[in-house]
C-alpha cells in the first residue's frame, strides 16, 4: 500500500502540470455539461417526439417541425416579433452612445448622474415591465395622458392594442438596455487616446466628423460587446412579455421564447415535444450569432498568441 | 477628450448644459419617479383618479408596512437571499478553478473548452428548459431552493469562467513561474499566489451574479411554485394578484423587490461597472 501511494505521488508529481488543469476543470465541466450541454442535445431529441412531460414519449419524426414551419400562425407571429425585437433593440446602441457622449464631461456631481442614468439596468426586468405597464395604462397612464395632449388616442391603450403592444414592450426593454450600452461607451470613451483627438482637432476635425472618423473606430471593442449583449438580450426577451401582456392581446406580442414556454408549460397542457421544436428553432437562430461572436473572439485570441 | 470639455465651450452652452443635465435625468427616470410617488400615495388618490398629481397625503409607512406585515413579501425576499447567496458562492468557487485552469495552463483543448463555456452562456434558456425541469424533477428538487441554486451555479459558470480566465490571463505570468521554480505545488500556487491577486475580479463577479440571479424570473417560474421557495421576482406576480389594482401597494412591493440589487450597485459601483464593461477597452 505504502509503495503504491509513493508511486502515485511520484506519478502525479511527474505529471503535475499536465494533470492539474483537468482536476481544476473537472467540477466546472461536469456541472456545466449536466445542466447546459447535455440538455441542448436532449431538447433536440425531445423535439422529435410527442410528450406531455409525464408519460411515455412517442416518436413522431419531423412532424413537430412540419407543423411548426408549415403554417403555424402563432409561430409566424412569434418569429416576426423576434425580428422586430432584434432590429429595434439595436437602437439601444446609438442611444447609449448619445447619452454617454452627453455625460462625458467633468462637472460637479457627474458621477452621480452617470450612476442614476445607469440604474434602470440594475432593476429586474419584471419590475421594469410592471412599471411600464402602469405607465401605459389606458386613460390613467402617464403615457396616455401625454399622448392625449397632442391628440393621439391609442384604442385600448398601448398594450391593449395589437398594433402597438409589441412596440410598447420593446420600448420598455430599450430602457435598461440603453443604460447598459451607455455604461459600455462611457468606459470606452475614457480610454480614447487624447493625443489623437487633439491631433485631429488641429487638423480641423470636429463634431460628427470627429465622432465618425476618430472616436467611433476607437470605441470598437465597446461596440462589439454592446452588439453581443443587445442581440442576446433581444432574443432572450421573455420577462417583459410575460409580465406586461402575457402574450396578448390576441397573441400579438408572442415571441419564440414565450411561445415555447406557453406550449410546454401552460394551462393549455404540456406539449413538451412541440415546445422543444420551437426551442430548437430559436437555438439555431441564436447559433448564427453565437458562431459570429466566437469567430471574432477566436481572431482576437490568435492575435495574442 | 471627446466631446469638447465644457470649460473650453462657450458660456451659453455651459449654462444650458447645467440646466439640461437634471432635466434629461428627470425625463429618463420618469417611470421610476412615477412609481416612487405611487408608492407613497393613499388609496383614495387612485379611487378619485388622482394618478399623476401630488399625493394628497403621505402614506409611506402605511403602504410599506402593509407590504412587510400583511403579505408574503418578506418570505419571498428571504427566499431570494437564500437562493442568491449560495449561487454567488458556488459560482465563484467553480469559476475561479476553471478560470485558473484555462488561464494558466497550455494544453490541447484549452481553447475548445473555453469556447464551450462561452457558447453555453449564450444559448436561449428555452432549449434547456424541458430537460432541466425534468432533471430537477427526477432529483426530487422541483420547487426547492436547492434545485434552482444548482441550475444557476451551473449556468453562470459559463459567464464566470469567461470573466475569470480573461482576468487571470492579464496577471503577470512570471509570478507563477517563479513560484514553480521555488517548487511550490500547483494547487498552492492557485491558493496563495493567484487567488489573492483575483480579489477585484471576485468582487466584481459577486455583485454581477448577485444582480443576475436576484433578477431572474424565467427559471424561478419554471423550477419553483408557491411561497415556500419562489424568489421575489416570481412572488411579485402573486403579490400583485393579491392586491389587484391597488397601485399604491403594488408600487411599494415592486420597489422593495427591486431594492437589494440597487443597493448592491450603489455600494459596490466600482466593481460592478468594472465587471460589466470587461473587454470594452482593449
Amino acid at each position: 500500500m505504502a509503495t503504491a501511494t509513493t508511486q502515485n505521488r511520484s506519478w502525479y508529481r511527474r505529471n503535475e502540470i499536465a494533470v492539474t488543469p483537468w482536476l481544476f476543470l473537472l467540477p466546472g465541466i461536469l456541472f456545466f455539461a449536466l445542466y447546459v450541454i447535455i440538455p441542448i442535445f436532449q431538447s433536440v431529441w425531445i423535439s422529435f417526439h410527442e410528450w406531455d412531460g409525464l408519460g411515455e414519449k412517442t416518436w413522431v419524426g419531423t412532424a413537430n417541425y412540419e407543423r411548426l414551419l408549415g403554417g403555424d400562425r402563432k409561430f409566424e407571429t412569434s418569429f416576426w416579433n423576434n425580428l422586430k425585437w432584434l432590429v429595434l433593440y439595436l437602437l439601444a446602441i446609438p442611444m447609449g452612445l448619445s447619452i454617454s457622449l452627453f455625460l462625458n464631461q467633468t462637472v460637479r456631481g457627474i458621477r452621480l448622474y452617470k450612476s442614476l442614468f445607469f440604474f434602470p439596468f440594475v432593476i429586474s426586468q419584471v419590475v421594469v415591465g410592471l412599471v411600464f405597464s402602469w405607465f401605459y395604462l389606458p386613460n390613467d397612464g402617464l403615457f396616455d395622458v401625454i399622448t392625449g395632449l397632442v391628440g393621439i388616442d391609442i384604442k385600448g391603450g398601448v398594450l391593449g392594442n395589437p398594433n402597438t403592444a409589441t412596440y410598447g414592450i420593446i420600448a420598455a426593454g430599450l430602457w435598461p438596455q440603453t443604460a447598459y450600452c451607455m455604461i459600455l461607451y462611457l468606459t470606452g470613451l475614457n480610454a480614447v487616446d487624447p493625443e489623437q483627438v487633439e491631433a485631429a482637432r488641429l487638423d480641423g476635425a470636429k463634431g460628427l466628423k470627429m465622432l465618425w472618423y476618430v472616436i467611433i473606430p476607437q470605441l470598437k471593442p465597446a461596440t462589439f460587446i454592446a452588439f453581443v449583449v443587445t442581440i442576446i438580450g433581444a432574443l432572450r426577451s421573455f420577462d417583459f412579455i410575460a409580465v406586461m401582456t402575457n402574450g396578448g392581446p390576441f397573441g400579438s406580442t408572442r415571441v419564440l421564447s414565450f411561445y415555447m414556454f406557453e406550449e410546454s408549460l401552460s394551462e393549455f397542457g404540456f406539449r413538451m415535444g412541440y415546445g422543444a421544436a420551437i426551442a430548437v428553432v430559436l437555438f439555431f437562430i441564436m447559433l448564427i450569432f453565437i458562431g459570429y461572436f466566437l469567430w471574432s473572439m477566436y481572431q482576437d485570441e490568435k492575435g495574442v498568441r | 477628450m471627446f466631446p469638447k470639455p465644457l470649460e473650453k465651450s462657450s458660456r451659453n452652452w455651459q449654462i444650458s448644459y447645467q440646466v439640461l443635465l437634471p432635466l434629461t435625468l428627470i425625463v429618463w427616470l420618469l417611470p421610476l419617479i412615477a412609481v416612487a410617488v405611487f408608492s407613497i400615495k393613499p388609496e383614495a388618490d387612485f379611487v378619485n383618479g388622482n394618478y399623476w398629481g401630488l399625493p394628497s397625503s403621505f402614506e409611506f409607512f402605511t403602504n410599506y408596512g402593509k407590504v412587510f406585515f400583511e403579505s408574503d413579501m418578506p418570505r419571498y425576499l428571504w427566499n431570494s437571499v437564500l437562493i442568491t447567496v449560495p449561487t454567488v458562492i458556488g459560482c465563484i468557487i467553480l469559476s475561479s478553478m476553471t478560470g485558473f485552469a484555462l488561464g494558466v495552463y497550455k494544453f490541447r483543448g484549452n481553447l475548445l473548452i473555453f469556447f464551450m463555456f462561452i457558447a453555453g452562456n449564450f444559448v436561449p434558456f428555452q432549449i434547456l428548459m424541458v430537460p432541466v425541469r425534468d432533471l430537477t424533477l427526477s432529483l426530487n428538487l422541483y420547487d426547492t431552493k436547492l434545485g434552482l441554486i444548482l441550475f444557476h451555479v451551473a449556468f453562470q459558470t459559463g459567464f464566470c469562467t469567461l470573466f475569470m480566465r480573461n482576468f487571470i490571463r492579464a496577471l503577470p505570468f512570471p509570478l507563477i513561474e517563479a513560484a514553480r521554480v521555488e517548487g511550490v505545488r500547483e494547487w498552492r500556487i492557485f491558493l496563495f499566489v493567484v487567488l489573492p491577486l483575483m480579489k477585484p475580479a471576485l468582487a466584481a463577479l459577486a455583485v454581477l451574479i448577485f444582480t443576475f440571479i436576484w433578477n431572474d424570473y424565467f427559471w424561478a417560474i419554471v423550477l419553483t411554485q408557491g411561497p415556500d421557495s419562489q424568489p421575489v421576482t416570481a412572488g411579485i406576480t402573486s403579490f400583485n394578484s393579491q392586491f389587484r389594482a391597488a397601485y399604491h401597494l403594488m408600487s411599494a412591493g415592486s420597489i422593495v423587490a427591486a431594492l437589494p440589487p440597487v443597493a448592491m450597485f450603489f455600494l459596490m459601483q466600482k466593481h460592478f461597472i468594472a465587471g460589466l464593461t470587461l473587454g470594452a477597452v482593449k
